[in-house]
């Protein structure tokens, strides 16, 4: 089963939540796979400290002119929807961050100049710690499209684990990209404003994805009912709360695992699996 | 000369947004840019009322029309995003290359324009807001951005004010490229945490790439005073000044749920503090 844990808005508790419930369950002998694929900024390993076995580049055509045989008719600019190619004469310019890698380009260049050259966008890396399968894409500074490692990571995927997928934040490719193809999805919300704001938005995308889903609100504090509204009007179930309590956030600010040094947690991520089951059938 | 200074964060949730709704108080004469436009949420706080929307248009998007479609396959063969199955292509998978439009040998595929969101210039408390709202699943952010802060220095060079403070989008990718390339100054907010650490240095990384002065703040800085400790350490070794520090404190949230800047929530410590950080910054833009 993949579950996939986002939230529209960055800092709710992604990692907080996809590290501990991957812990808890590996502590009760579910076979668990974890993967981080909030390449932009991922943290998942920081607090699962694995032993990185495997380091991977991670390469993305782009195409590599032939300089012989261009004839810097343009046609390549031309098709490129990216703007990733520009010609000028005696000159064909391009820019590979901005490079879909469609291979539009070398397809219908009329002289066949265009061939196609791997270019590094990041790194996958990958190892265990805790009984936990664990990998994340770590995204080259500078590069901006971050979809393409995100595939390559999510081709880890085994289906017989229990996989749990660490999202990145937003609604928009990289999210997408990371929740397509989940059985689930746990939308990770506050209780504020800005949490209700964003949480909204998740939905929406969910329903484009059909992904079933349900939310868990961190930081509750038993001030802000309008997720409660929200969810109860929306039909969307609330399956965990997790309180805000300072202790929780200063063992977060250490880089450790809440539910390892408050182990009546253990339980609770075990039931939050438990209620994930219940609802996908 | 326009000034625009850039509030980022790397990570989401670091407070970037709350700052920046104080600095809107306190700065006089400025325009204020959303560029969070995945998950905008300043509007949440200077409540705007818009006063022009404009469209926004993305890539554009393709149908095979099957009236037409001799179901050769060609386009499911060039498809490179597996977006074309049984002569249809779903919109979800395609990233709008518009291969297969090209390489339809009876021209069955067709295109139209795809609106992919909108933004606005709208009027607050505060001064004038560009902020935008990007549609659910759309791709192209990076692009949205971009022509949010045109716009904005636009109407700041038409009505002669010096001042842009943008809110930056969270991560390292397409979107926050586009929110700080060619920006006078970055504010980094973190905080004293092993995550927050960590993508303080990636954030400062991108800005040493793109060759931008930045700045950082430490927000919650009490939560973790060795972790502030290490920070400041880390920004030293990298010749990067820490502006300002702010505490752990509940007003936080609790200006937000009443939907009003901290400091024009609370005259304590924190909006103190606040101030003292916009000071500080204010005096690094103008020197």
């Amino acid at each position: 089963m993949i579950i996939s844990i986002a939230s529209g808005k960055g800092g709710t508790g992604k990692t907080t939540i996809a590290t501990n419930l991957a812990f808890s369950l590996a502590r009760k002998g579910h076979n668990l796979q974890l993967l981080d694929c909030d390449v932009e900024e991922p943290n998942a390993h920081i607090f699962i400290k694995p032993e990185v076995e495997i380091r991977e580049p991670v390469f993305f055509n782009v195409p590599q002119i032939d300089e012989e045989k261009c004839t810097y008719c343009g046609e390549c600019a031309k098709i490129c929807a990216y703007n990733a190619l520009f010609v000028t004469k005696g000159k064909v310019m391009l820019f590979p961050q901005l490079c879909h890698s469609c291979g539009g380009c070398s397809y219908f260049c009329p002289q066949n100049a265009i061939s196609e050259i791997g270019h590094e966008i990041g790194e996958i890396q990958a190892g265990s710690a805790y009984g936990i399968e664990f990998a994340y894409g770590k995204l080259n500074i500078g590069e901006i499209v971050a979809p393409p490692l995100i595939k390559k990571l999510k081709k880890r995927i085994d289906e017989n684990k229990v996989v749990i997928i660490d999202a990145p934040p937003g609604t928009s490719c990289p999210v997408i990209e990371a929740v397509k193809g989940s059985d689930f999805c746990l939308l990770v919300t506050e209780p504020t404003p800005f949490g209700l704001n964003d949480l909204k938005l998740a939905v929406e995308m969910l329903k484009v994805l059909k992904v079933p889903f349900a939310i868990l609100i961190n930081r509750w504090n038993e001030e802000y009912f309008e997720i409660d509204s929200y969810c109860k009007k929306e039909n969307i179930p609330i399956i965990m709360r997790i309180p805000l309590e300072r202790k929780i956030a200063e063992i977060y600010s250490e880089g450790n695992l809440f539910s390892k040094e408050l182990p009546e947690w253990q339980d609770k991520f075990c039931k939050l699996f438990n209620s994930i089951e219940g609802l996908r059938k | 000369m326009i000034q625009e200074v850039t509030v980022l964060s790397g990570k989401g949730g670091t407070g970037k947004t709350s700052l920046v709704a104080s600095f809107a108080a306190l700065a006089e004469n400025k325009v204020m840019v959303d560029c969070d436009v995945d998950a905008a949420d300043l509007h949440l706080i200077l409540k705007p009322e818009v006063k022009e929307t404009n469209d926004f248009y993305g890539l554009n998007e393709y149908l095979i029309n099957k009236d037409i479609c001799i179901e050769c396959g060609k386009c499911e063969e060039l498809c490179r995003f597996d977006a074309i199955d049984n002569f249809q292509i779903d919109g979800l998978y395609c990233e709008g290359c518009g291969i297969c439009f090209l390489a339809c040998p009876v021209s069955a595929i067709e295109t139209k324009e795809r609106v992919c969101g909108q933004w606005f210039i709208s009027k607050t408390e505060y001064g004038p807001l560009v902020h935008a709202k990007l549609g659910i699943a759309q791709e192209n952010s990076g692009k949205l951005v971009a022509e949010v802060r045109k716009a904005a220095k636009k109407m700041a060079q038409k009505k002669g004010i010096p001042l842009v403070i943008t809110d930056g989008s969270p991560g390292i990718g397409c979107p926050v490229i586009a929110s700080l390339s060619g920006t006078n100054l970055v504010l980094i907010v973190t905080e004293p945490t092993v995550s927050g650490a960590h993508d303080l240095e990636r954030i400062l990384d991108l800005c040493a790439h793109f060759k931008i002065k930045s700045l950082v703040c430490i927000n919650k800085f009490d939560l973790n005073l060795k972790k502030t400790r290490e920070i400041k350490e880390l920004c030293k070794e990298r010749s990067v000044e820490v502006v300002g520090k702010i505490n752990y404190d509940s007003i936080f949230t609790e200006a937000l749920i009443k939907g009003v800047p901290v400091v024009e929530f609370s005259d304590g410590e924190t909006s103190r503090r606040i101030k003292s950080l916009w000071g500080n910054l204010y005096n690094k833009l103008s020197s």
